[in-house]
């Protein structure tokens, strides 16, 4: 087909091998999917040739539905498009299906779990409908569709009393395909800096670069645990909920965390058993030179021997120096499990989760 | 490349044009493809045409659709192109219900196309152009390389939207034609055909004097101008004026071309979609609804006209605005009455009993012939603009809404009747799109560029006038300046093929040959109601 030229020539474009000139205008996350509540934008590549256009400074928009004088709106995207004559329907996706678009635009390798081969576990995954089964796998918008329309035909639907009952075969039932896969194991720990300088727009950027983490990490390994962990001078394991809306204020000592992540470690999850993958989000403004110093010892010594990779992600901060970031440059320049990014804004995000996981580890 | 149609599908499409026809729609012939998935996705990325010029865009918009389907995002369920015959597209995986739906919602699309005041200039043989352009450039590329080609596109690509979609109905002012290069073709004021005896009162002398000492004064502004007044259609300011090469010339003009085609459809999608989903409910539900297939239809169609938060979904604006109009005027709810009747219950309650029962109610009802003038005269601006109702504004639970300073977030502001029009109708005037001109093509007599925004209260966006200001130095060889309006101060932003400046436009600069001020488009005053 003619389009294949035209495609190969974009992606050529985006891989950065043509047209230099276009690159300034690469764009990213223009699909929406759905994960359970929340939409999530998924990055794929677009180029935006410019136009004269309006700033962002305008009136918002006019939507419809429920709701009072500052009630919250869908995070919506503007008003209606102007696509030419077509129709197209916005539909869920499972996390899996997310982090395959996000495996693939980003092009991350599958992780190979490291150690020894694992025992080959079963798993069952839904896959179709069939009309037998369980009660308790009745799929019922499948089921009710059949009765309404069963009853339609039937003529013993009644619009002003619409009330539709089931018949042994309206029935469906959700069916399942047993797949083999490898059992590995994998533990995620999260430790975030929640000094004063680490405001709402920090955490909301560690909150989604963690989830996509979180994503791309389940989607490699079959069971995934998630522990957290904050700090200031001092540093504590706390629940999901804590971990991303406690506040402190006061001074930074990063030390203290990875001292809680070593006994964390000794205690529940050997090394020889589990794939350990460790993130630290900060503003990266430690308290002083010595403490740094301390921090590259523990990494180096207790740490990094342990675990699968140590992600570093530095997010940008009104306040803070941000120096820690080269602190570990420096002292430990040859660490191969240890990778750093910086995140500035949201466009940053995937670019980071890219540095984490593209040699798949 | 295409799937034949099956039997049942070709006497699908022969039944329901039949009953589209019935019921009073006028379309081209129209012709049914079968295409695969990927086939579809392929020709949507080619904006409908199964032939489009070399270029990356439509790569990128087929991966982008790609994507969609594979991740189960959407899915394109039909396409219709402006032509004749009028071209659509089935998807070949689609029940039959759908493909019957579609068939009928493709009738409503071809009889919008053919009877919309709108569509009434673009090319019917488009299909055909379009594939010529594709011929042109490809021998372009052949000529002097697939590099130099694209980025040329990309050049002309981002200033398609620089177009005066208005020029195609009426006579702008030729260029030239102002200033008079023979003394008999000096414009004389409109004298009105008038029996002798009436001539004094129908062309009255003071009159005719005024416009004569307007069109004097006229070709003497214009004189040594151009372009002589503030021209819309930059593309064509710069088809006749810029130094480009033939190959450049032409592609310059296809973009033109091709911006002009889709112009309508940008300004019709609530009426069209709106008028498309009104017949294929109409033809759905009247004709050719199997038993069995309500439900399914009934699921695509709500799944059609779903609404989501923070954004107006065209179909469902457009087809209850359009079964609103029926209805009122079924009932008799529109003139002079009606307006100033301010009690709201006998409003609500006004000819009630009077129509027909039932939203169905033939062709020969007023609704039914006053929805067909409505699709025949209106574009989307004056569709709302003279058919929004407070009572629709409440029934159809509309609000306007904004960005939250403190939060960020997107907030209902309020649902007021007012406030919310007034919103709807900006985003649809020109396309939501800044208004530029050509004010100058030879500012401060050194063969530069000016161009103008008309500020209509929002400002542009900075980082991408910028570039595209680039795009224009390149078409026009020498530095091009832009006067906008930010934070309420003119700046004056300049690229000379180098680098760019901006400085605040004051007493000191001199002024181009044209203002803003002197341009066709009222300034942007509050909406009487």
């Amino acid at each position: 087909m003619k389009i294949h030229k035209d495609h190969q020539r974009f992606r050529q474009i985006v891989k950065g091998k043509i047209r230099e000139d276009l690159r300034k205008f690469l764009t990213r996350g223009e699909l929406l999917g759905r994960e359970g509540k929340r939409i999530i934008s998924i990055p794929i590549r677009g180029i935006q040739t410019p136009h004269f256009r309006y700033g962002d400074n305008n009136d918002g928009g006019v939507g419809s539905g429920e709701g009072k004088p500052g009630d919250q709106v869908g995070e919506g995207d503007g008003p209606g498009g102007t696509e030419e004559g077509r129709h197209i329907t916005e539909v869920e996706v499972s996390l899996d299906e997310l982090a395959d678009i996000l495996g693939e635009e980003l092009q991350l390798p599958r992780i190979k779990p490291r150690g020894k081969q694992r025992i080959t576990s079963e798993k069952d995954r839904y896959s179709g409908v069939r009309q037998t089964g369980p009660e308790s796998l009745r799929h019922f918008r499948r089921t009710f569709r059949r009765a309404l329309r069963r009853q339609i035909i039937a003529g013993t639907y009644n619009p002003d009393d619409p009330r539709i009952v089931f018949e042994r075969r309206d029935k469906m039932y959700r069916s399942w395909k047993t797949v083999l896969k490898p059992q590995s194991n994998a533990v995620i720990v999260y430790m975030m800096d929640v000094s004063g300088s680490m405001g709402d727009e920090q955490k909301e950027l560690v909150r989604l670069e963690a989830f996509w983490i979180d994503a791309w990490l389940r989607r490699n390994y079959e069971g995934i645990e998630s522990r957290y962990i904050v700090h200031d001078v001092r540093a504590g394991e706390v629940d999901r909920e804590t971990f991303y809306h406690l506040r402190e204020d006061g001074g930074t000592r990063i030390s203290s965390a990875f001292r809680c992540a070593k006994a964390l470690l000794e205690n529940s999850y050997p090394a020889d058993e589990w794939n350990i993958y460790m993130f630290h989000f900060s503003d990266g403004d430690n308290s002083s030179e010595a403490d740094s110093r301390e921090c590259c010892k523990l990494l180096k010594e207790n740490l990094l021997p342990q675990c699968n990779m140590f992600g570093y992600c530095q997010v940008a901060s009104a306040y803070g120096s941000g120096n820690f970031i080269n602190v570990l440059h420096e002292h430990l320049p040859d660490e191969e499990e240890m990778v750093t990014s910086r995140v500035n804004g949201k466009d940053d995000i995937y670019d980071s989760i890219k540095a984490f996981f593209s040699k798949g580890k | 490349m295409f799937i034949a149609l099956t039997t049942e599908l070709r006497e699908w499409a022969e039944r329901i044009a039949e009953f589209a026809r019935s019921e009073g729609l006028d379309f081209y012939d129209t012709i049914f493809e079968v295409l695969t998935v990927d086939q579809v996705n392929q020709v949507a990325a080619y904006g409908g045409f199964p032939q489009r010029y070399p270029h990356w865009k439509f790569g990128m918009e087929y991966e982008r659709l790609r994507k969609q389907h594979t991740y189960g995002l959407g899915k394109i369920y039909e396409m219709v192109i402006n032509n004749d015959p009028c071209y659509a597209y089935l998807l070949n995986d689609n029940a039959v219900v759908d493909q019957k739906t579609v068939m009928a919602h493709v009738y409503g699309h071809g009889d919008f196309f053919k009877n919309n005041t709108w569509f009434s200039k673009t090319n019917r043989k488009m299909m055909d152009e379009m594939a010529n352009h594709a011929t042109r450039i490809r021998r372009y590329v052949e000529r002097v390389g697939l590099e130099k080609v694209e980025c040329f596109i990309d050049t002309c690509l981002s200033l398609e939207n620089l177009i005066d979609p208005h020029s195609q109905f009426m006579r702008r002012e030729s260029p030239r034609s102002a200033v008079p290069r023979r003394p008999e073709d000096k414009k004389v004021a409109t004298r009105f055909p008038a029996k002798a005896y009436m001539d004094r009162y129908i062309n009255p002398a003071e009159q005719m004097a005024a416009e004569e000492r307007e069109i004097d004064e006229a070709a003497h502004d214009a004189v040594g101008k151009n372009p002589p007044a503030p021209q819309r259609d930059i593309l064509l300011f710069l088809l006749e004026n810029a130094p480009l090469e033939d190959w450049q010339a032409d592609i310059l003009g296809i973009v033109r071309e091709e911006a002009y085609y889709f112009s309508p459809q940008g300004q019709t999608k609530i009426m069209n979609e709106g008028w498309a989903s009104y017949w294929h409910s109409t033809i759905m539900t009247n004709y050719c609804l199997r038993d069995e297939e309500l439900i399914t239809y009934c699921e695509h169609h709500s799944g059609t006209l779903a609404t989501s938060p923070g954004r107006l979904n065209p179909y469902k604006l457009g087809i209850e605005l359009l079964r609103d109009i029926e209805q009122r005027w079924n009932t008799g709810r529109y003139g002079l009455e009606y307006e100033q009747c301010e009690d709201m219950d006998e409003r609500r309650n006004w000819g009630k009993g009077k129509g027909p029962k039932g939203r169905v109610v033939g062709c020969d009802s007023p609704g039914r012939q006053k929805i067909f003038d409505v699709r025949k005269t209106h574009n989307d601006v004056t569709f709302l603009d003279e058919f929004l109702t407070p009572e629709f504004v409440d029934d159809q639970k509309l609000y306007h809404y904004r960005q939250d300073p403190a939060t960020g977030r997107m907030v209902v502001v309020d649902r007021d009747f007012r406030r919310i029009k007034q919103q709807m109708l900006f985003m649809l005037t020109n396309h939501a799109q800044p208004y530029i001109y050509a004010l100058d093509g030879n500012y401060r007599n050194r063969g530069e560029l000016y161009l103008g925004q008309r500020h209509v209260g929002v400002d542009l966006d900075i980082k991408y006038s910028v570039e595209t200001l680039k795009s224009i130095q390149q078409i026009w060889g020498r530095p091009v300046h832009l006067h906008a309006v930010i934070d309420e101060t003119p700046i004056l932003f300049t690229y000379d093929g180098e680098q760019g400046t901006q400085q605040q436009i004051d007493e000191s600069l001199p002024a181009p040959a044209n203002s803003v001020d002197g341009s066709d488009i009222p300034k942007r005053e509050p909406i009487g109601f």
